[in-house]
């Protein structure tokens, strides 16, 4: 039993790394994921990568937002301490708009932004999870997961026939704690 | 994904398309004769020339928003568009008959009077403009002098009110025809060269438009209640304007890539449409409450006799109709990404929001100029006829202008492969 953990492709050319998922796909090879420098159009319809829930997210923050500012004021402006403001009614629908709204569209990027770092793992004193650290530079990576999968050599074979400039073994899931 | 089209295919102007639109401008034009000549309520021509100032004016935006559309997408060098440009271009071509039609109106509607009684004063009023176009209004000593109207005189008043409108439109209408014939002209001769004029015409038209527009609207729409006035008014017009014009676009873009005609064109590009759409609802809405919420807030009343007039019972409904439509239905809608790439819900929530839009300028006009009101339903038959008239003359004329064109996209913008591969 070899200890590789990951099997990583390494690629220069994103057209290259594209015809590399599809010789894997073909051989019926589970991708594990692909880190790539830059967004490439249409990978995910390639991964079968399910559609993101951010928006949903989203949704909720803002909803939860814009509740969580009409309480308060509600509360303050209506049923705490009633003022005279201009002789307008003290619960005034159309000066609980703009607070609504603003709050409503504050949480919704906070929220996304949160949901976005919790998913990913992005908050602070965590290291980020580098599989290889030329994924962020100038690399194209294709990580197959090597457990229980089929010789690694035919993995190796197949990711160099598509065009790898590198094939690595890795023993390590990822490289950034060290 | 298939990347080789051809755009040698012209588009053929014919069929269906073309026997309704024709059925509909009759429609208009029997609307229009029944409202002058057949319609003998006490109101049936006043009612007439609102309606036809309604949509004369919508239209002329709807085109002049297409010229928009066209000068923000030259100006911000975007690619994504390129494939459906040559629908705000037959839009931008229309814009010249649009304008003609929207200055005889107001023409007409200034030059035709008739008798009322106000305030128990006799006058002659013109059935367009009546706030400071009846005479007398401006005269000293006449028994009708209104010195805030009179101070207003430098801008309204005949040649000069004529005068400006002529000005505006013919300024929106020749960038617009530029662009189209640079569009055209790099067709057959390739290269930089009209791409980067087409790129001065668009900033120059950004910079006249948005000066400008806003004086438009308060000289087509704002003047017909002259006492009142809201600094709002230009920027509320400018989101109708550019909903209205992108929702004609995307609306024609699904119906013809349906038909058969833009097979180059995906969900992709039907989304980036819509994603406009939704987001300049929400923009409308947040003008049209900014203006709402300040004269509600200061409580002046020379600021809320505008709204007091639309809370009147017979308008009152459809004041809150008007947010319903162009707020909360694009809203909820066009929210999901699934939503924006659906043709049909993208057709009915376009189809929704140029109704909800008519709504909206009636909601402008008819409380300046139906008063006093014969009826406790505000719709005649003039406002249907009149309306199903403009669209079919609009139908006509755009897929007339579209069957114009050489081919169906700019084929050597240099941007078109960007906008073949366009991919969100």
């Amino acid at each position: 039993m070899s200890s590789t953990k990951m099997i990583l492709g390494l690629f220069d050319d994103p057209d290259e790394m594209m015809h590399g998922i599809e010789k894997l796909q073909k051989n019926s090879v589970p991708i594990y994921d692909v880190y790539t420098p830059m967004p490439i159009h249409g990978i995910e319809d390639k991964l079968g990568i399910k559609e993101s829930r951010l928006g949903y997210a989203a949704f909720c923050f803002g909803c939860l937002g814009g509740s969580v500012i009409f309480s308060i004021v509600y509360y303050t402006l209506v049923h705490d301490w009633p003022m005279n403001i201009g002789g307008k009614p003290h619960f005034a629908m159309p000066n609980f708009v703009p607070f609504t709204f603003e709050w409503t569209i504050l949480w919704t990027a906070f929220g996304m932004v949160f949901t976005f770092f919790y998913a990913t793992h992005l908050f602070p004193g965590r290291t980020p999870r580098v599989m290889d650290l030329r994924a962020t530079d100038d690399r194209f990576v294709i990580a197959i997961d090597a457990k229980g999968n089929i010789p690694h050599d035919d993995i190796t074979r197949i990711l160099q026939e598509a065009g790898a400039v590198e094939v690595k073994h890795n023993d390590r899931k990822y490289v950034s704690y060290e | 994904m298939k990347t080789e089209y051809s755009f040698s295919e012209r588009f053929e102007f014919a069929g269906k398309a073309k026997t309704w639109s024709l059925i509909g401008i009759v429609i208009g034009v029997l609307g229009i004769l029944y409202g002058f000549f057949l319609d003998h309520g006490e109101l049936g021509v006043q009612r007439t020339f609102s309606n036809l100032l309604l949509m004369g004016y919508y239209f002329a935006c709807i085109c002049i928003g297409a010229i928009f559309f066209l000068a923000y997408q030259y100006a911000a060098q975007a690619g994504w568009s390129v494939a459906l440009l040559r629908i705000p271009q037959a839009f931008a071509r229309v814009l010249p008959i649009a304008a003609v039609i929207l200055v005889v109106v107001i023409a007409a509607g200034l030059l035709t009077t008739h008798k009322v009684i106000e305030d128990g004063k006799e006058a002659v009023a013109p059935y367009l403009y009546a706030h400071w176009a009846t005479h007398g209004l401006t005269t000293p000593g006449s028994e009708n002098f209104d010195a805030i109207i009179a101070g207003k005189s430098a801008l309204l008043s005949f040649w000069p009110f004529i005068g400006m409108i002529v000005v505006l439109l013919g300024l929106y209408a020749i960038i617009g025809w530029m662009l189209v014939k640079y569009s055209e002209s790099e067709d057959t001769t390739g290269g930089m060269t009209n791409y980067n004029k087409s790129f001065s015409a668009a900033v120059l038209f950004l910079v006249i438009f948005g000066f400008t527009y806003p004086i438009f609207a308060f000289d087509g729409i704002m003047s017909l209640e002259a006492h009142w006035f809201s600094t709002m008014f230009g920027w509320y017009n400018l989101a109708a304007l550019h909903v209205t014009a992108l929702c004609g676009i995307t609306l024609i873009l699904v119906l013809l890539h349906q038909s058969g005609n833009f097979g180059w064109i995906s969900e992709n590009h039907v989304h980036s449409l819509c994603k406009l759409i939704f987001g300049f609802s929400i923009f409308w809405t947040y003008v049209w409450f900014a203006q709402f919420f300040l004269t509600w807030y200061a409580n002046m009343p020379e600021e809320t006799a505008y709204f007091y007039k639309r809370w009147e019972p017979e308008y009152k409904w459809w004041f809150w109709l008007n947010i319903v439509l162009n707020f909360v239905a694009p809203l909820l809608l066009l929210m999901s990404r699934d939503a924006k790439r659906y043709f049909t819900r993208v057709k009915f929530t376009c189809i929704l929001l140029l109704i909800g839009h008519w709504l909206d300028y009636y909601l402008m006009i008819m409380p300046g100029t139906m008063t006093p009101r014969d009826t406790a339903f505000p719709f005649g038959v003039e406002e249907i006829t009149i309306f199903i008239g403009f669209a079919g003359l609009f139908t006509f004329l755009v897929l007339n202008a579209l069957s114009k064109f050489k081919s169906l996209a700019p084929a050597k913008h240099p941007f078109l492969e960007e906008s073949l591969h366009h991919h969100i």
